[in-house]
Formats: structure tokens, sequence, C-alpha cells
């Protein structure tokens, strides 16, 4: 029995998550049942998929079952092993935070014109979709998920579905998420037709050779990358997170895009079988310039909900530079390396699911009190907000990768992996990947720079706008959901040893060898490669600053004297009111400077027609003209071809229907 | 690790607190000897600390808490990413608690709550200092990681101790990637402290200020620490750059003998150094704010050129 727990969880989950979708479908007759049950159920469901992601980490074994379900030859197979199960943590662990979040946000939607049964129940379908698919045994349950997983998503993107921008925002991530979808789709067909059936137990033991073993990968990339937001398939993103609800936004950055980052690793490093080298060349390539025109995009936002969702591109970048060291080093024969490149790739993506949930929350209770999304009206916050503030400072140390905090472990294990290029006998391997490296550090320095930016205009100076003045503390419930997350991005940055101890397992099952020596010298000190090469003491660190903090404190600070307050001094000049402060687009405008090729700027002082003159800043995604437009004017044109066979008579249209049937039994003769 | 190595580490990070004043008071004085000028007493940094200490803190209206603890983060974050750095002995167990990574995050963790200090008044030269700050460092930190990462990767460790052991080892072989790395880390040293030809720390003049721009609402003990922690950042670039490229002479052991020797040598080191680095001050003027990304993207491209000349030449 106990060792089935995990499996038993993980059907609580989906069950509790389910039972949350219906009994929100109830909710626009009794409006406060959504607060009430539906979101705690959500959170119930979130914890018992923690419990079952834990217990199958610890546990380590392999659990597999059969549903009723499916086609008659096709049954419905799933399978929980150490993989599944650490993707079952970061989707319930952000659950659990945005179901008890969830509570007292959705009590300033009561009143509103939004449909509560459609968020509710949409929510309750979506992670049972992202459940699912973590769970599914056989490309066929999987799809089925995936796409559960996408159309809920879509409803939920287009619950605000009265402004034309967010149905816009809305189709463009269907349609995006549909060209991935049918990707992915055509990736397991490659493997599946070499494998004999869709059940990955036969995907995995298929031999393909190099070239169809590059299609199908090609394939997945090109797939999951979409839905994990790839640069340059990201342009639906930045788009459709803002617009959902936050806590869906939450749910959206910090786990849908991991549940493709699941799809991904399950398919190249699961069930393609052998591993090739320039694969990781080119998921390294990618990563990279994700992360870097991730965080420049998001540098240039003043919407603070489309900042995040860019930041969400640049940590996906992140972990794709570890998933491609990963793959390299496989490729080339140095196990190991490819262990620690890949527990890399891993705890960043629990360490994004919990900053980005957080920060995502933070923006979620900004606009459920003062009503604000853009920066340049807000200020101030912190003192309106104090615990939100100071959740939120965590979540922008955490992402900003500074230590002692969790970001900081996993782009430190990524740059250790990243120095260990030198083991590499091809010279010109050896020499991409320190560029990767500077890739790395450029993005970590512009992500500091960014979440500055956000914390510094956002919440310190004064408030730029009345509206934001009157902000006031959110509920309970929403801090405690902040809450959770942040106190999980301390311990996981302090306490890293434990966690990888506990994630040893993933790598063990995938590639065959864990990361033993990393906490071979004691939890103190996490030693990924060898204590001689590189350690990091993270409890030390931390309990120093502490101490160092408090007796400075002692000293100097002498508990809490009161300080005598006066005017800003400000180099004595007048004194200086809100609108004097620096504004985001200001803090921003000299990286926009040196960056300026990248972004496609239009700027320029405007004559209006009452004779006023209006500076105006737009900064826009150059990839957007390069690569969409082009493809959205051919697929316009060949549509305008189509419609020449639209000959209104039905005549015709019967004879082009016979004419495509004869085609399609002379192609299957 | 023994209990006297973790003495010493503790005596090596009192040493990074009690010189760092001293450093900054002799290129004072340097300078001023290049200008004609007889220029303050070496002493003048601890008098005036000392001045700053015993002074009325005061804040602003509406500075936050934030504002209050900053100076203390910056301070205390600052002084452990000293510690962590061979000063006069190799290795000391501090330099396995944070290797040059941590050193690099603890620096810019500092940085980040100096420019959110800078931002939290609601002053346009705080907003302007803090923008400055995170542009002149998104530059700098890329270049400073590949030129210990050329280090980092020659002596296969990122631990600074086994650096600078490696160093001590192979003195004999003359390495261009070495030659690309000192000079990248000098510019981004330059950037980083503040210095002139990006940042002039003697100047309150407006339009050219990055950290004094930061710091212009604190006073007291407040301004105290953050002075401090300047000074200690500058000589922690100072130590960084002439223990791990020019290590001779430092203790590897905790001998007294060989710890007093190997003070006196890195003194000297640091001495001459300063002496430089006046001397640059007073020929070199500063540079416009937007000249500044060509002189970081030039530190960038020789460390990344150290770095691959070291994977393509030299493994």
């Amino acid at each position: 029995m106990v060792e089935l727990l995990p499996l038993w969880s993980a059907g609580l989950a989906v069950g509790l998550a389910l039972t949350s979708a219906l009994v929100a479908l109830f909710s626009g007759r009794v409006v406060s049942l959504l607060r009430i049950l539906a979101m705690p159920l959500f959170a119930l469901a979130g914890l018992a998929a923690l419990v079952a992601g834990l217990s199958a980490m610890v546990q380590g074994d392999i659990l597999t079952a059969q549903l009723p379900l499916g086609l008659p030859w096709l049954p419905w197979r799933v399978r929980l092993d150490a993989l599944a199960g650490f993707f079952l943590c970061v989707i319930g662990v952000v659950s659990f935070a945005v179901g008890i979040y969830g509570g007292g946000y959705v009590r300033g939607l009561e009143h509103g014109r939004d449909s509560l049964p459609v968020l509710g129940g949409f929510s309750g379908l979506f992670l049972t979709g992202m459940l699912l698919v973590v769970l599914a045994d056989d490309a066929f349950m999987f799809m089925v998920s995936w796409e559960l997983m996408s159309l809920s998503s879509y409803f939920l993107v287009a619950l605000h579905h009265d402004q034309a921008a967010n149905r816009r925002a809305a189709f463009l991530y269907l349609l995006m998420a549909h060209v991935g979808g049918l990707s992915i789709l055509l990736g397991y067909g490659v493997l599946a037709a070499f494998g004999d059936g869709f059940a990955f137990e036969a995907m995995r033991s298929s031999e393909l050779t190099f070239g169809w073993a590059s299609v199908a990968f090609v394939l997945a990339f090109i797939g999951f990358g979409m839905k994990a937001g790839l640069v340059p398939l990201h342009v639906w993103l930045p788009e459709a997170h803002p617009v959902a609800p936050s806590h869906i936004s939450a749910l959206m950055s910090g786990v849908m895009l991991k549940v493709a980052v699941y799809g991904f690793i399950r398919f190249v490093f699961d069930l393609i079988g052998e591993i090739h080298w320039q694969w990781g060349v080119a998921v390294l390539a990618v990563g990279s310039i994700s992360a870097l025109m991730g965080v420049l995009y998001a540098l240039m936002q003043q919407d603070i909900k489309r900042l995040l969702a860019y930041s969400s591109v640049e940590n996906i970048g992140i972990i794709f530079i570890g998933l491609g060291l990963a793959l390299l080093f496989l490729g080339t024969g140095h196990k190991m390396l490819a262990v620690v490149a890949f527990v890399a790739a891993l705890y960043h993506t629990i360490n994004h699911a919990l900053f980005k949930g957080l920060l995502f929350l933070g923006a979620g209770a900004i606009l459920h009190s003062a009503h604000e999304r853009n920066l340049e009206q807000m200020g101030g916050l912190l003192r309106r907000m104090p615990w939100t503030g100071a959740f939120f400072l965590i979540g922008c140390i955490s992402i900003a990768a500074l230590p002692p905090f969790n970001g900081f472990v996993s782009e430190w294990l990524t740059f250790q992996a990243a120095l260990q290029s030198w083991q590499l006998d091809s010279g010109v391997l050896r020499s991409l990947i320190p560029i990767t490296a500077a890739v790395l550090a450029l993005t970590g320095a512009l992500a500091a720079a960014c979440f500055l930016k956000v914390y510094g205009v956002a919440f310190l100076g004064r408030a730029r706008s009345r509206h934001v003045r009157r902000a006031r503390q959110v509920p309970p419930s929403m801090r405690a959901g902040q809450g959770v997350l942040a106190l999980l991005c301390l311990l996981l940055g302090v306490l890293p040893t434990f966690v990888i101890a506990l994630l040893n397992v993933v790598p063990q099952q995938i590639l065959g060898q864990g990361l033993i020596q990393a906490t071979s010298q004691g939890w103190l000190w996490l030693t990924p490669i060898s204590p001689e090469t590189a350690s990091y003491g993270a409890p030390l660190v931390t309990i120093t600053l502490a101490l160092m903090l408090i007796a400075g404190l002692w000293l100097f600070g002498r508990g809490i004297r009161r300080v005598k307050r006066c005017d800003a001094w400000d180099s004595g000049f007048a004194p200086p009111n809100p609108r004097m402060q620096y504004t985001a687009t200001a803090f921003a405008q000299p990286i926009r400077r040196v960056f300026g090729l990248l972004f496609h700027i239009d700027e320029g002082v405007k004559l209006q027609p009452d004779g006023r003159r209006r500076y105006q800043l737009n900064v826009n995604d150059r990839l957007w003209e390069l690569l969409y437009l082009p493809v959205a004017r051919g697929v316009e044109r060949a549509a305008r071809q189509v419609v020449r066979l639209q000959s209104g008579n039905v005549r015709t249209y019967l004879s082009w229907t016979l004419a495509t049937l004869l085609v399609l039994l002379w192609i299957m003769a | 690790m023994s209990l006297s190595s973790w003495g010493v580490a503790l005596l090596q990070a009192l040493l990074y607190l009690a010189l760092a004043p001293l450093l900054a008071g002799w290129v004072r004085k340097v300078k001023a000897r290049l200008q004609n000028r007889r220029g303050a007493s070496l002493l003048q940094p601890y008098r005036d600390l000392y001045k700053l200490f015993g002074k009325e803190a005061r804040m602003a209206h509406t500075a936050s808490p934030l504002f209050r603890a900053a100076p203390y983060i910056v301070f205390t974050a600052t002084w452990l990413a000293a510690s962590a750095i061979p000063f006069i002995a190799t290795g000391l167990p501090t330099a396995a608690v944070a290797d040059v990574i941590v050193i690099a995050g603890l620096l810019a963790l500092a940085r980040f709550f100096l420019a959110l200090a800078g931002m939290d008044v609601g002053t346009a030269f705080g907003g302007m200092g803090a923008s400055r700050e995170m542009f002149v460092s998104a530059l700098a930190e890329p270049a400073m990681l590949m030129a210990v990462f050329t280090l980092a990767m020659t002596a296969h460790s990122t631990n600074l101790s086994s650096m600078v052991d490696y160093q001590l080892l192979h003195s004999d072989i003359l390495r261009p990637s070495y030659m690309f790395a000192l000079t990248g880390l000098v510019l981004v040293a330059l950037a980083e402290t503040g210095r002139i030809p990006v940042d002039n720390p003697g100047t309150h003049l407006e339009l050219t200020m990055i950290h004094e721009a930061m710091i212009l609402e604190y006073s007291g003990r407040h301004l105290a620490l953050m002075e401090w922690a300047a000074q200690l950042k500058l000589l922690l670039y100072g130590v960084l750059l002439v223990n791990v490229f020019f290590p001779w002479g430092m203790a590897q052991g905790i001998h007294p003998g060989a710890l007093t020797i190997g003070l006196l040598v890195v003194m000297t080191k640091l001495l001459l150094l300063g002496a430089v680095l006046a001397a640059s001050e007073t020929a070199l003027a500063k540079m416009r704010l937007f000249r500044v990304p060509a002189m970081l993207n030039l530190a960038l491209l020789l460390a990344l050129l150290g770095l691959l000349s070291y994977v393509i030449l030299e493994v």
C-alpha cells in the first residue's frame, strides 16, 4: 500500500482538480462557492500532487497503472517515475500557493462582469490537463492531456474577451499552441513508426537512424519550444500571459512552461534513445538567444505583467542552456558533466516556478488593490503593502540570481557545468561554451537591472498616481499564498544540498548516473564536481550574512532607535515631487540606447490636433516584422488564391470533393 | 580545516576592514602629490569615518525601512565577498565557502541594495544614479566573470585559493590568456569601483555622478557604512588583481612568520597598484557616459579572447 502512495496521491490530485472544476460550475448561482470551496479544493489538489511527487522521488521506483479509459486497443497508461515526480512537485507547489491566494483574489471578481464558472471551471481543467501530461505513458494520452491543457488555458486567456486586444492575444495563443501541438504529434509519429506503437515503452526500445532521430528531435524542439516560449517562437507568450487573471498568469508562466520543459526532457532524454551532440549545440544556441533577448525585452516593458512574461522567456532560455549543455556532454560521452548540467536545468526549473509564481501573485496583489498594471503610474507601494512588498523583494532578489536565494544556486550550477568545457576534445565546442557562459553572465546582470527597475519604480519612491496612493493591504489569504512561495525561494537557496539529494534520483533513472559527489562533503557544502574544483557553502554564507547584519544593527542601529526625519536633500534643489522621479522608461534608457539595434524603436515628438506636442516611444519586437508578418502575409495570399475555387455552385464543390476522394484512394492504393 | 585556519580567516577579514580606508587615503595622497598639492594625511579616511559614525543620521520623510536596512546589507555583503578573497594566505576555509562566482554574486547583492536605496527616497538624482550603476554593472559583470573564468578554467577550479596556488606552482609559464584576462579585469575594476574614467569619486557634480548620486540622501552612520563599503570594494578589487595575477610572496599556510611576510608583500603590491591608479586618474579625463559601453565591451572582448586563447591554444 505504501509503495502505491505516489500513484494514489496523484490520482487524488487529478480527482480534486476535477471536483474543483465541477464545483466552480455552480458559482454562477452561488457566487461565493468559488472562493469557499473551489479554490481550497484547487489548493488541496496541488498539495496532493506535491505529496505524490515527493513520495515518488523519495521512493525512487517506477510505478505504472492502466486506466479504464482510451481506445480499445490503446488503453491509457500512466507511469510515475522520478522525472514525473519532480514535475508533479513543480505543478503541485505552485498550484497549492495559487489555490490559497486565489481565495482572496477571486473575491475581488465576485461583483465584476467576469464569468466565475468559466474562470473556476477552466482553472480546474487546466490543472487536470497539466497533471495528466506528466503522468501519461503513451503518446495518445499525452496528446489528449496536452490539448486539454492548451484549450482550457485558452479560455482563461480569453476570459476578458470584451477587449479586442485580449481576443487577439487569445487567438494568437490558440494558433501557436496548435502549430506546436501538431509538431509534437508529428514527432511522436516518427518515434511510433519506428517503435511500433504509441506506448512510450515501445518508443524507448525503437532504434532510429541519425537522420530520423534528428527529424524527431527537430519536431519536438519546435513543438515544445513553442509552448515553452523559446525565441523566435515566443511572441504569443508576452501577449497571452498578462491577459489572464493574475493567479492564472502565475500558473501559466510558472507551471505550464515547465510542462513543456517536461515534454522536451521526456522526449529527448528518455524516448529518442541515442543522443547526438549536434542537438546540444542547437539547444544551447537557441537557449542563449532566448535568455538574452528575453531579458532585454523585459527591460523595455512598462506593463508589469508583460515584463514578467518576457522574463519567463529569459528563464526558459537559461533552463535550455542547461539542457543543451547536458545534451552536448552526453553526445560527447561525458556523462558526469551531463548530470551536472541536467541537475542545474532541473534546479532552475523549480526555481523559476517558485519565483515567477511569486512575482505574478505579487503583480496580482498590486492589480487587486491599486488597479494598475502600468509601472509608470506606481511608486511607494512598499509603505502601503508592506507584506506584498517584502515578498516581492524576495522574488526580485531570487530572479536576479543573487545569493543567498534560490536563483543563484541554479545559475551557479550552470556556470560550473559550462566551466568544465575544457574536458571536451573538439576545439570548436570548447570555445562555443565559454561564449554561452558570457551570454549567461550578461543575462544575469541585465536581469538584476530589470528587477531593480520593477522594484524601485513600483515599490519605492513616491506614488505617481492617485489610485496607487490609495492602495491598501491585500487580504490574508493572498499574503499567505505569496508567503509560501517566498519561504520556499529562501529554503531552496539556503539548503541546496538537500534539494540536490532529493533531485538525484531523476538523473539516476533518466541518465543512469546521479550527482552523488555534490553532497559528499556534508549538508553545508555543495560540491557538484569535486571539492577541489568548486564548493559553495550556502548555509554558511547565509548564516554569516545574517549574523553580521544583526551585529551591525545592534552596534549602530541600537535596535529600533528612531531616526529623525527631514526633507529629501537632492543636492539642495527645490523639494522633489513625484513627477521628478526616474520613470521605468528613463531607467532603461541607457540600456535601450546600447542595445538599440535589437529592438524596433519608434520614437518621436508628435504634434497633437490641439497644438500640443507629445513625446511617443514604442519599443517592439523586431521578430514580428522579420518572421511573423511575412508568414501571415503569405497565408493571406494563399487564402486569396483558394478563394478562386469558391464559385458558389454546389455541383463544382461536389466535383472537387469527388476528385479529392479519388486522389486519396489512389495514394492509399 | 582546523580551528586555527578559521582564526586566520577571521583575522584576514578584519584586516580587510582595517586596511580599506588606508588604501583610499593612499590613492588620494599620491594623487594630491601628482597635482602638486600636499594632500590630506593618510589617516584622513579613518577620521572621516569616525566623524560620520559620531554624527546624527537623518532620513527623508519619504524613505522606507529598506532605506535604513540597505547600508548594513551593502556593507556586510561587500565585507563577506572581500573576506573570501585570499589576502595574506591561501588555503583558508573562507575561500571554500564562497568561490569566485559567489563573490561576484555577493557584490551584485550589495550593488542591488545600493541601487534600491538610491531609488527609495524618490529623488531624481537617486534614480539617475541607480539607473547608471545598473547600466555600467550590466556590462561590467560579464567581463569580470569571463576574466576570472579564464583563470578558473586554467586552474580547473573556481576556488580562488586553488587558483592562486596553481599560479604559484606554474609561475614559470607566460600565458597569453592571463595577459588578456588581466587587461580585461583592470578595465572592469575601474568601472566597478567607480574610478576615473567611468565615475569620479571626488566630485558631487550632478551630471557625472553615479555612485555619489545613490548615496546622496545618506548621513551619519549610514553614510559611514556606505563609504566604508566603497573603500572595501576598492581594496577587494586591488587584492583580486595583485593576488591572482601576481601571487608571489603569499603565505601558503598559517605559520605566523609566513603570514607576516605575506602581509608586508601584499601591502607593498597594493601601494604600487594604488600609485598606478592615482597616476592614471591624474592623466586620464572622465568619459562621457555613453563612451563607457565601448570601454566595457573592450573589457568583455579581451576577457573572452583570454578564455578562447586558453581553450584553443593552451589546453
